[in-house]
């Protein structure tokens, strides 16, 4: 079987699927990045090479996310996109017609308009994080919940109480007050929900027009308590698609389709790589007062890319390609 | 005496060759890097813009290399700019450095007043000689425009990743080494023919225009070197403002002729903003739409976070941004800035242009 593998590498969930030469999503993958991209993407490769028959070929290979160039790196990828394209090509995609991608993810939110297929306008939050998956996933800590309860608890509630949600911090103060007050959770919860769907949309969603049909991924799309507060506020209908969690990396192998579409064969280095020794590196370099932190990254002890210097002295001494329109 | 001036891109370039030639000795601040950050960001107000810090970096790198007195810009608000120069100055005597500061008002308020700032400064040289000076550091800092808008349509075309850098660098030194304006043709040729150097091949690319704030277009430490990604990532950048179109509209008043200048671009900002705001915010908005009409595929507008002109600007932007059908995409700098997110927003907009024109 031939097909193409996607893979987001982001800041809190690293997430591979196989997708056949139809678009069909034959595998998925979701698993925590924990702060050790190289790691879990390298496990992410050896758990999907079980999963899979033997006789499959990987005709191309797309990364995106925080991560994508490391990923790009490692598995040797066709096409390193950034999230917003990927997000915006996966749903497109499998959900024909979108107008709206609203996003949320573990550090980041973001807004995606397209008209007639195509991306228009996007932004991402800015200054502050409030809202994200990261903030709910303490928040479900704190309170002793289990993430995947939140949402239904949240559905539970009659009347949501009014939280503070302009910051995280300054929420969750207000959710201890209102706790302490002695408000029922699941209040407190939908509360927290509607909260952070106000700051979205007053933060990333500012000045843009969102239209039907509204697709909401991410892995914050798991809540349900999320989505009835999205609808609530922009009395529309709004749908969760299939795979919503790995869509960035549904995404990148629809991009490494695309790419791959014009012939050439794949630089994916092989499902072999979860067993190389990768190592992430780094000095600063002192040809300036810049004092860049470059990053190096090592495949058996050989340097195989370098990056974050500003000026191009050690990413461009390697001959590395990004990617050009 | 010895002289020293902020930093805001090739600047120098052009007011060193004036001062020196002059016979004024000049101390050129260290290039902007992330020490001059940490040294400004550490003792300028919080809520300053990046502008600010970035000069009183500046200033206290310039100091250890012996500078005294600071030749510094002014202005009549409503941006805080104006400002700057005393708030910069004061902050340095409170941390006891000993500099003279000079301030350059614009011209159209005080013309006595800066005549007689160019005369404190020059010292014994004679008017005649002083406009020599200013036109032959106008002259160099038109070399340096042509360059650098040479180096944007070569970007995206090169075939070596780099080598439009490369012979960028060696031609900005060839100009900055003239000492004589009679020199200046020569180094002219030798700077077109390292240019033509570069080797590219034809390809189809994206055209975009940055607008904004003017420092923050014209200081690569400021905007992540963004002409520099663009046109890595295939894009044929064009910048609203330009040293030398700056320079003969605010203290030449246009009277070279045949430049591009801010007239056109504030004529051309109606309906969507009809006022001069401060700064370049009438600017911002104008240029935006000379753009569109000039048929570029999108505009990045760029501001130094709390930038009041260029939020007003920014708040426009989208209106006029469906009217003519070009988008846009605003970057926020200030010290706290993440290049991870900024190359994120940047790829994303490259993606939605050359989708939307289909040369993916």
């Amino acid at each position: 079987m031939k097909g193409y593998l996607g893979i987001d590498v982001g800041s809190v969930s690293t997430n591979l699927v196989f997708m056949d030469e139809n678009g069909e999503i034959r595998e998925a993958i979701y698993l925590r990045t924990r702060g050790q991209p190289i790691f879990v993407l390298q496990e992410g490769l050896r758990q999907l090479a079980e999963r899979l028959p033997g006789n499959i070929v990987i005709s191309g290979v797309g990364t995106t996310g925080s991560g994508r160039y490391l990923a790009g790196i490692i598995a040797g990828a066709d096409v390193v996109k950034n999230e917003i394209t990927s997000h915006a090509v996966a749903a497109s995609t499998l959900v024909p017609g979108v107008q709206t991608i609203l996003e949320i993810g573990g550090q980041d939110s973001k807004i995606i308009i397209l008209r007639n297929g195509v991306v228009t306008d996007f932004a991402m939050n800015t200054v502050c994080a409030a809202g994200t998956g990261s903030f709910l996933d303490q928040q479900a800590a704190r309170l002793n919940i289990p993430i995947e309860e939140f949402g239904k608890l949240a559905l539970k509630s009659t009347v949501p109480v009014r939280i503070a949600g302009r910051c995280a911090v300054f929420a969750e103060s207000d959710m201890i007050h209102k706790q302490q007050m002695g408000y029922s959770l699941p209040d407190i919860l939908a509360g927290l929900c509607e909260a952070l769907v106000r700051n979205y949309l007053n933060n990333v969603g500012k000045g843009k027009e969102i239209l039907p049909p509204v697709v909401f991924q991410g892995g914050v799309a798991a809540n349900a308590g999320m989505r009835r507060a999205f609808e609530q506020a922009l009395g529309l209908e709004v749908h969760v698609p299939p795979h919503y969690n790995v869509m960035g990396a549904v995404g990148a192998a629809l991009l490494a389709r695309e790419k791959m579409a014009g012939g050439g064969t794949s630089r994916f280095r092989g499902f072999g790589v979860a067993k190389t020794r990768f190592k992430a590196g780094g000095f600063e370099c002192e040809g300036c007062p810049n004092l860049c932190e470059v990053v190096e990254i090592t495949r058996e002890g050989e340097v195989i890319a370098r990056w974050g210097d500003r000026c191009g002295r050690w990413s461009n001494s390697l001959g590395y390609k990004e990617n050009a329109v | 005496m010895k002289v020293t001036f902020p930093h805001m891109g090739h600047m120098w370039i052009c007011l060193a060759a004036m001062l020196e030639y002059l016979g004024v000795e000049v101390v050129v601040p260290p290039p902007t890097s992330k020490r001059t950050l940490t040294l400004g960001a550490r003792h300028a107000p919080e809520f300053a813009c990046l502008p600010l810090k970035l000069n009183l970096g500046n200033f206290m790198e310039a100091s250890e290399l012996g500078a005294d007195t600071i030749l510094m810009a002014g202005g009549c608000g409503p941006c805080r700019f104006g400002y700057y120069a005393q708030v910069e100055y004061a902050i340095l005597e409170d941390l006891g450095y000993k500099y003279r500061l000079v301030v350059m008002e614009p011209p159209q308020r005080h013309v006595g007043e800066l005549l007689s700032k160019i005369k404190y400064i020059t010292g014994h040289s004679s008017w005649w000689e002083v406009v020599r000076g200013i036109r032959f550091g106008y002259q160099k800092a038109r070399m340096v425009d042509e360059l650098e808008r040479r180096a944007h349509y070569l970007r995206p075309r090169e075939i070596h990743r780099g080598s439009t850098d490369k012979a960028f660098k060696r031609a900005l030194r060839e100009i900055i080494a003239v000492k004589h304006p009679r020199d200046l043709p020569q180094a002219g040729e030798r700077v077109r023919r390292i240019m033509a150097g570069v080797a590219i091949r034809p390809r189809p690319v994206l055209r975009v225009g940055i607008v904004g704030e003017i420092f923050t277009l014209l200081e690569p430490f400021a905007n992540y070197d963004l002409e520099r990604r663009l046109g890595y990532l295939g894009v044929q950048a064009d910048r609203s403002i330009y040293l030398s179109e700056w320079i003969n509209d605010h203290l030449f008043l246009g009277l070279v002729r045949g430049l591009r200048s801010r007239k056109e671009a504030c004529r051309a900002a109606p309906p969507y903003l009809n006022h001069f705001v401060g700064g370049h915010g009438q600017e911002t908005v104008g240029s935006t739409v000379m753009y569109a009409r000039q048929g570029y595929d999108g505009v990045i507008q760029l501001l130094p976070f709390t930038c009041m002109p260029e939020i007003v600007a920014h708040s426009v932007l989208p209106g006029l941004s469906t009217g003519l059908g070009i988008p846009t995409l605003t970057i926020t700098v200030d010290e706290q800035s993440g290049e991870a997110g900024l190359m994120t927003r940047l790829e994303a907009f490259i993606d939605l242009l050359a989708r939307k024109k289909g040369v993916v």
